[in-house]
């Protein structure tokens, strides 16, 4: 089988989320890549690299530089045309993207999957994670989402795929890109952190978020991630949110502080090695999932706790 | 102008879901069922757009059981004007839901589309897109704000390192984020008009859509279990913690 994988990149480096996808596309077989961007030379070089890695097609175009779905599925169904499956991450673009290369081709997506369990048979989330399902494929062609969490991140370094220029059809003139307002922090991405300090409503508003969880995340140097209450009330901004519908993660330590532990927040954090939980109240449901739980005021826990790291 | 909202009837989101034993899926049985949450966001996006003058009409239509007219009902009395059900007990994916909503789209002719972004039961997060792609028609999903603007729509979108605005063409589709808005709750004065909106019963066969699976369900099973570990004292023991997991 030859896949197709999209790659997630800044125009210059590659996000490791696209690392975690090849590692999948490669127990389906061959893997090639898609560096679609504009000046994204380097990017596409990049990810020749990435071991296992059997060819790299890049798309220079200005039409591409935002991954305008409307723009970018053409191509990647022009590209389908000698691929058996088209792998993305789920992130928010990979979950932009693919369904509509997936209607495109008359294909049922599988979403952010699990596991690679044969060649047309798969294991995905569903009801916020509290089922698995396994699911097979009857479509000639497989379109994919892929959880990073769930798989290792191949090598960086190690591969020496040939690049190949592809055209595309550029701007279908349906959209265009007006402007990001882009979170710029020093602090560990959360998808890739090994250590997250997040917190929840308890934290009241942004400032005294500020002031109690971010001391407590420098000290670990930790990212920084939020309950959908804490980013809805306003502490945090939005790529903050850990869930369901939020960010997956799983980190070698999570501490949830001051946060309940609903069903899609868990959905989001439970696969962490080790989840750390700071609540007031001991019958909080984060407690049924924490390694360690310390039931304490939050006000007085965390300053203490940064105060003695 | 005229929007479509499409909406799902699922499990109620406070219900923690239950395995069923022979492996065969979630058991719905005697168990609280509610709109779609994103597609409560959707109908109040509507709404609103109505009431800023920019709409006329707004549809709201559901694939599903009988019992999704209870769904509708639920958009009617929010302020929608009229619904349809296209009736099945079958289970519909969501490329054959984007098939039927192709469908409606070509004879109710909408400027704009209103989805959630994901059903919280099969968590896909497609239906959307494949309804833009089956249409050929520009999408702006993860919306935190939409803006209609002569033929245009512009479209915040929440995205994994913030928020993203793209610029669309109507007829637009776009699928709603948790911060779009907050969906009112229908007034019991509404409840008892919605009773009388018009909704009208259909088949996926009055579309002529083929809705066959492509995805055969193997198994459904229960998550690894976490089990809860150990309650600490004090912040020394929990600090004695971290040092032990060597990240502090
Ligand atoms: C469609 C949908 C999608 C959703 N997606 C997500 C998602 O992706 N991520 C997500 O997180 N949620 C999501 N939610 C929301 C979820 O259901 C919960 O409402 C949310 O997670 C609650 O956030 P919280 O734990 O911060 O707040 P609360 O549930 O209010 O909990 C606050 C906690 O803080 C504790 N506390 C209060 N004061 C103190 C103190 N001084 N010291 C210590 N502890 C204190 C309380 O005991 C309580 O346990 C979603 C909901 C819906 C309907
Ligand atoms: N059976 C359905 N009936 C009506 N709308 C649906 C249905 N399935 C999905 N949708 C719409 O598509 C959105 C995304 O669903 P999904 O792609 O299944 O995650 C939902 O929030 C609804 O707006």
């Amino acid at each position: 089988m030859k896949t197709l994988v999209w790659v997630e990149h800044d125009n210059a480096s590659i996000k490791d989320a696209t690392l975690h996808t090849v590692t999948a596309a490669a127990k389906l077989g061959e893997v090639h890549l898609l560096v679609a961007g504009a000046g994204c030379r380097a990017a596409a070089e990049a990810a020749a690299k990435i071991a296992g890695v059997a060819k790299v097609h890049l798309a220079d175009n200005a039409a591409y530089e935002h991954a305008l779905a409307e723009n970018v599925a053409p191509l990647i169904v022009e590209l389908m045309g000698h691929h058996d499956a088209f792998l993305a991450p789920a992130t928010t673009t990979g979950k932009n993207v693919a369904p509509r290369v997936a209607a495109l081709l008359d294909v049922m997506q599988l979403s952010d999957i699990l596991s690679v369990e044969g060649e047309k048979t798969f294991t995905r989330p569903i009801y916020a994670g509290n089922a698995i399902a396994t699911v097979e494929s009857s479509d000639a062609k497989l379109v994919i989402t892929v959880r990073g969490t769930a798989f290792e991140k191949a090598a960086a370094e190690g591969g020496s795929a040939a690049i190949e220029d592809v055209a595309g059809a550029g701007d279908a003139g349906l959209s265009s890109f007006v402007g990001a307002e882009l979170a710029k922090s020093e602090r560990p991405e959360l998808t890739s952190a090994k250590v997250i300090v997040s917190g929840g409503r308890a934290l009241k508003d942004s400032e005294t978020f500020e002031q109690v969880i971010m001391p407590l995340a420098d000290k670990l140097g930790a990212a920084v991630g939020a309950s959908r209450a804490a980013v809805d009330a306003g502490y945090v901004p939005n790529d903050y949110q850990v869930g369901q519908t939020g960010k997956i993660v799983a980190p070698e330590v999570y501490i949830a502080v001051g946060i309940s532990g609903a069903i899609q927040h868990l959905a989001g954090m439970k696969d962490s090695k080790t989840i750390i939980a700071i609540n007031k109240d001991e019958d909080a449901p984060i407690f049924q999932v924490a390694d360690v739980g310390l039931v304490a005021d939050l006000f007085t826990a965390v300053p203490e706790l940064t105060g003695k790291l | 102008m005229k929007i479509l909202v499409p909406v799902k009837r699922v499990i109620d989101y406070n219900v923690k879901p239950r395995v069923k034993a022979d492996g065969t899926g979630v058991d719905l049985a005697n168990v609280k069922m509610s709109m779609n949450p994103f597609d409560e966001i959707a109908v109040e996006e509507a709404i609103r757009i109505k009431e800023a003058g920019k709409a006329e009409e707004i549809v709201a239509v559901s694939v599903g059981p009988a019992k999704a007219q209870d769904t509708l009902r639920t958009a009617l009395a929010m302020g929608a004007d009229r619904a349809i059900l296209i009736e099945t007990d079958a289970e519909i994916e969501p490329l054959a839901v984007a098939k039927i909503l192709k469908a409606i789209v070509a004879e109710e002719n909408p400027g704009l589309v209103i989805l959630g972004k994901q059903a919280i039961d099969d968590d896909s997060n497609q239906t959307g897109q494949m309804l833009a792609a089956l249409l050929g028609r520009p999408q702006g999903t993860f919306a935190s704000k939409v803006e209609i603007d002569g033929d245009h729509v512009a479209v915040t979108r929440e995205v994994d390192g913030g928020l993203e605005t793209v610029k669309l063409a109507l007829p637009a589709i776009v699928t709603t984020d948790l911060r779009l808005n907050e969906p009112r709750y229908a007034s019991l004065p509404n409840i008892m008009k919605a009773k009388k909106k018009p909704l009208d019963v259909k088949t996926s066969a009055d579309y002529g859509v083929d809705v066959a699976p492509r995805l055969k369900t193997l198994k459904v099973s229960e998550p690894p279990v976490r089990s809860a570990g150990v309650k600490v004292a004090d912040v020394d023991a929990l600090v004695a913690k971290l040092k032990e997991l060597g990240v502090a």
